[in-house]
């Protein structure tokens, strides 16, 4: 029998590196908002109302090409369709003291790596833990937007041209451990990109707009990997 | 662009992020059992963040060598596990880097 980790210091400790490297890749998002054209409460609104990297980068390119809304919120229902796993599974772990209105605040900032980190604890998790741990990661993500945002037209080009590709150096940071360790992964990653390249390249394809690629691939890639590779029954998602 | 584009584009986001992780965790009691879903929404982070990450790399910074140079960083820190921070910082400095070399007249 596990106990209930509810210390909301615990919670708070527990999210400070993921809090900083919040800071960096915000900060990144920050510069391209502002390269983009939008203005600062623009950008700085994004990353306090989503509090999630690639949603935000998708629908920054939308914003940008003046994309439907309804071609934004279906992008976001796509890329953030893992989100619903991920709360789906962090519902199993919560304690009986977390309330209604704990979940409505929670879900807010249940992001990639604070349900990485929140799903590590041995036991059930109480609501201070919770409370602690999204702190820290919600102020480095707006934090470093609005930082981000504010220094980009400070900074000297070269520096600005390197620090574009950060987010990207990110999202290589994610994929690439799975797909080293787990072939299916490695599948899956590959067919999207391969596809993701021919709407980039082939000609007529090209004319797809960005949102509508980025579903596309998503959902051909992750149906070829659900019927040619399905999870094992006690995998956890 | 004008503040009431900006403004529903943002609330358009935010409220379709929302949803999905709010949902979930407010009704949903019992856990997701059919295999294929399970599996398709396991595959899916991976899938979104290839496609977006590929071929949109190559043209993130001023000249495709440099970016080449930057994915090539990223991708072998990440292979031995290196945490995101490292990786994204790692690539940045090697796209600085390149691109410096490349203004040196040989």
């Amino acid at each position: 029998m596990t106990g209930i980790q509810n210390s909301f210091s615990k919670g708070f400790r527990d999210g400070v590196p993921i809090g900083l490297g919040y800071l960096s890749v915000a900060f990144a998002f920050g510069m391209a908002a502002m390269a983009d054209g939008l203005p600062l409460w623009a950008a700085v609104g994004i990353s306090m109302t989503n509090v999630t990297s690639a949603g935000q980068v998708a629908g920054l390119s939308l914003i940008v090409t003046g994309a439907p809304l309804f071609e934004m919120a279906l992008t976001q229902f796509i890329i953030n369709l893992r989100y619903s796993l991920m709360s789906l599974s962090l519902s199993q772990k919560l304690s009986k003291g977390v309330r209604l209105l704990d979940r409505f605040l929670i879900a807010f900032c249940n992001t990639d790596e604070v349900f990485a980190v929140a799903m590590g604890n041995e036991g059930e998790l109480g609501r201070r833990y919770l409370y602690g741990l999204i702190c820290a990661p919600y102020l480095g993500w707006v934090l470093g937007t609005l930082v981000g945002a504010a220094a980009s037209s400070l900074l000297p080009a070269a520096v600005r041209s390197a620090l574009g590709i950060a987010i990207y150096g990110m999202f290589i940071a994610i994929i690439v451990p799975p797909s080293r360790k787990n072939r299916a992964v490695l599948g899956v990653v590959l067919f999207s990109i391969a596809l993701s390249c021919l709407f980039a390249y082939v000609p007529v394809l090209n004319s797809v707009s960005s949102g509508f690629v980025i579903i596309i691939c998503a959902v051909a890639a992750s149906l070829f990997g659900a019927l040619l590779f399905p999870l094992k029954e006690e995998v956890d998602g | 662009m004008d503040t009431g584009t900006l403004l529903s584009y943002i609330a358009v986001m935010a409220a379709v992020t929302y949803l999905i992780r709010m949902l979930p965790l407010v009704l949903f009691k019992r856990k997701i059992t059919n295999r294929t879903v399970r599996s398709f929404l396991y595959y899916v982070p991976y899938a979104v963040l290839g496609a977006m990450t590929f071929p949109a790399i190559l043209s993130s910074t001023s000249s495709l060598w440099s970016a080449v140079a930057g994915l090539a960083v990223a991708v072998a820190l990440a292979f031995f596990k290196k945490g995101l921070l490292t990786v994204a910082l790692s690539s940045c400095a090697a796209v600085f880097l390149c691109e410096w070399l490349m203004r040196i007249p040989f």
